[in-house]
């Protein structure tokens, strides 16, 4: 399956890849609306770890055997095995952050309003992620590898 | 003279000289999502985000103007302006000569500066225009017909002579063949880091043309681009050993350099990191100092020496430039160059790039390249020898009809550098010697030299050449001509506008009308 890739010797740390998330993972879709009026601020699926010169943006791996889909007790997070996605059914989730501890990147988030979990859901609405999309710098990958 | 944070328990005043900045920032509130990415991208500081009142803040005396806050701003919500602030008009005081006088009252140091002269001269490429075909010698549709714009450099013989009916007796020394006439100039790893480097390697290997290293030696993963690499000599040796002089397809001596004729380099220590000090062969941590003159030439004889010392370590299989800042007598010294053995002149004008000069020798020191280029090219052919060597000029060249016009008056091609870094972003804010370059470029910063992707900036480079290209195949079929070769030193093809009867004699063209 096409995964996302960070490549760490271009990565800038601007964290537009974050922004393009929470944008595309809004109410609006719209950047400013997506900041100013939703409120709380959606939070971004991704991360941009940094540390010094050193900056990569990790989303979920979409792993083939998930730790985070072994943890969860109620069933709320699910392995699609067609399309490889790691999917995240929020109406099952309790909030129990199973899956968080589990994560081996920690990549998954919690979402501190409704008190559940959020997670890179690859974008299903666009050819290519957000994230991927928005990067100025080519610093990540859509790629089957 | 770097200002410190302003804030808590800073004192109320600062030296005169840092409030009178050269630019504003404006932010629009509507549009500001505070996601901090001026923040993060501003190698000077200038942004900073005040989380008690959650909103963005900017030091704007130390903004530098170079856009990248602007540019990389997702709603846009950024614009730099120039500070509204002035002194009383004063048509000979201007606030240039005043802020510069306050800063060196304040330090006692001499100003320094990056990038070429910005100063009002005349930009003669301005002045001059180009002729077109109408119905006696009709235009060529490059669309349509084949338009010729490869070139060899290299030494021509006087005469050819051909036995047998159809074999070629005369042989050539060797001949560089270039697909475009532009060239990327000399720019060393050091002064811009190794990203760009491969960039300009790789869009150089792409489009069939050559890139220069500078005087910094040769990355080992550059070896490969060695078809596409002229290897530079300057007066430092830097990196200069037997490997690297056989690794290109030419040697450049560099005698002189148009934004600081005259004058030598320095790389500061810090910037002399493990891998600079392993491409220059001096230690990590030490100043790279490049003396004003090359020690061992101070005649035209030595410089033959120099030459033949080369040639002779590289079997005859390279040309040799010798590359000299466009002066007052450029001409004569062309002449003694070819004597000498030199395959290719270079010619640099006083508006060519710089990592770092003195203000006041980058903008009053050398001359324009047109003017250069004319009497060099004249000189040459007054006495016959234009044959003898390739000539190319560099500093300032900025779009393609700056091209066509410096082959119409003699060049065979063009080195171009401003040109190719803005191609990567530069917004020639003149900071390149401060090493925080905010466009990954002139610095070698790890943090900031990663701005670059090599191969995004391979494809830029790579487009704005193949645009130049089809631009000056147009240019040609607009005037009739169908291959590069033709317009060589046509200067009939050119018009002067606006200009007086000694510049139009020095250029060797008539006034437009005429
Ligand atoms: S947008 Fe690209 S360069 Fe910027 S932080 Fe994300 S991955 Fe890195
Ligand atoms: S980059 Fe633009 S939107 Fe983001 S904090 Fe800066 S000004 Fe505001």
């Amino acid at each position: 399956m096409k995964r996302v890739y960070p490549r760490e010797e271009v990565c800038i740390g601007c964290h537009l890849c974050e922004i393009a998330c929470i944008v595309e993972h809004s109410a609006s879709k719209d950047i400013i609306k997506a900041f100013k009026a939703e409120t709380p601020r959606p939070t971004a699926r991704n991360l941009v770890e940094e540390e010094g010169a050193i900056s990569f943006s990790v989303s979920c791996r979409h792993c083939n055997e998930p730790p985070c889909v072994q943890a969860c007790i109620s069933g709320a997070m699910v392995k699609d095995y067609q399309s490889g996605v790691v999917r995240h059914l929020e109406e099952k989730c309790m909030g129990c952050w199973s899956c968080i501890m589990a994560c081996p990147y920690g990549v998954i988030r919690k979402n501190p309003v409704r008190k559940t979990v959020i997670k890179c859901d690859l974008c299903p609405e666009r050819p290519i992620p957000a994230c991927v999309e928005a990067c100025p710098n080519r610093a990540l990958i859509f790629e089957e590898r | 003279m770097e200002k410190e944070q302003r804030g808590a328990g800073a004192l109320l005043y600062y030296d005169q000289n840092q409030n009178y900045h050269d630019f504003v920032i404006e932010r629009n509130p509507d549009k500001c999502i505070q996601c901090q990415v001026c923040l993060r991208q501003c190698s000077y500081s200038v942004h900073g985000y005040d989380e008690r009142h959650d909103e963005m803040r900017a030091d704007e005396t130390r903004c530098v103007g170079c856009h990248r806050c602007e540019a990389l701003c997702p709603t846009g919500a950024i614009t730099i302006k120039k500070n509204p602030s002035d002194f009383r008009d004063n048509a000979l005081w201007t606030p240039w000569h005043i802020k510069n006088i306050y800063k060196q009252a304040a330090t006692g140091g001499v100003l320094l500066t990056g990038m070429g002269n910005p100063s009002p001269y005349p930009v003669y490429w301005d002045r001059i225009l180009l002729d077109a075909s109408q119905v006696t010698n009709p235009s060529i549709d490059p669309l349509r017909e084949p338009m010729e714009l490869r070139n060899y450099l290299g030494a021509k013989p006087d005469a050819i002579e051909i036995i047998n009916g159809d074999e070629l007796k005369t042989t050539f020394t060797p001949q560089i063949p270039i697909e475009y006439p532009l060239l990327f100039s000399a720019m060393s790893y050091g002064s811009i880091n190794l990203n760009i480097h491969c960039g300009l390697a790789r869009a150089a290997e792409e489009m069939g043309i050559l890139y220069n290293t500078g005087e910094g030696g040769l990355h080992p993963s550059l070896y490969r681009y060695g078809r596409n690499t002229i290897v530079q000599c300057a007066s430092g040796r830097f990196g200069v050993h037997r490997d690297y002089l056989n690794a290109g397809v030419a040697i450049e001596i560099k005698v002189g350099q148009g934004a600081k004729p005259g004058i030598g380099g320095h790389l500061p220590g810090e910037k002399i990191g493990p891998e600079i000090s392993l491409t220059r062969m001096i230690p990590e941590g030490t100043d790279a100092l490049s003396p004003a003159p090359h020690h061992d030439i101070y005649s035209i004889e030595e410089l033959r020496q120099l030459i033949y010392a080369l040639k002779e370590a590289t079997d005859y299989q390279k040309l040799v430039f010798v590359k000299i800042a466009a002066v007052h007598n450029s001409a004569a010294i062309a002449s003694g160059m070819v004597r000498a053995g030199a395959d290719v002149i270079a010619l640099d004008g006083f508006r060519g790039g710089t990592g770092a000069a003195p203000t006041m020798i980058r903008d009053n020191v050398g001359i324009p390249i047109e003017l250069a280029l004319a009497s060099v090219d004249e000189r040459l052919r007054q006495e016959g020898i234009r044959n003898q060597a390739s000539l190319i000029v560099a500093g300032g060249i900025r779009c393609s009809a700056d091209v066509v016009k410096a082959i119409a008056l003699g060049a065979d091609a063009v080195y171009i550098a401003t040109a190719a870094l803005i191609a990567v972003g530069c917004t020639v804010c003149q900071r390149c010697y401060t090493g925080k370059c905010p466009w990954g470029i002139a610095t070698n910063d790890p943090y900031l030299a990663k701005r670059i992707n090599p191969e995004i900036a391979h494809e830029k480079l790579a487009n704005l050449i193949r645009a130049w290209g089809h631009e000056i195949q147009e240019m040609l079929g607009g005037m009739g001509i169908n291959a590069l070769e033709s317009l060589r030193g046509n200067r009939e093809k050119l018009r002067g506008i606006g200009l007086n009867e000694v510049e139009l004699q020095i250029l060797g063209i008539k006034h437009a009308g005429a």
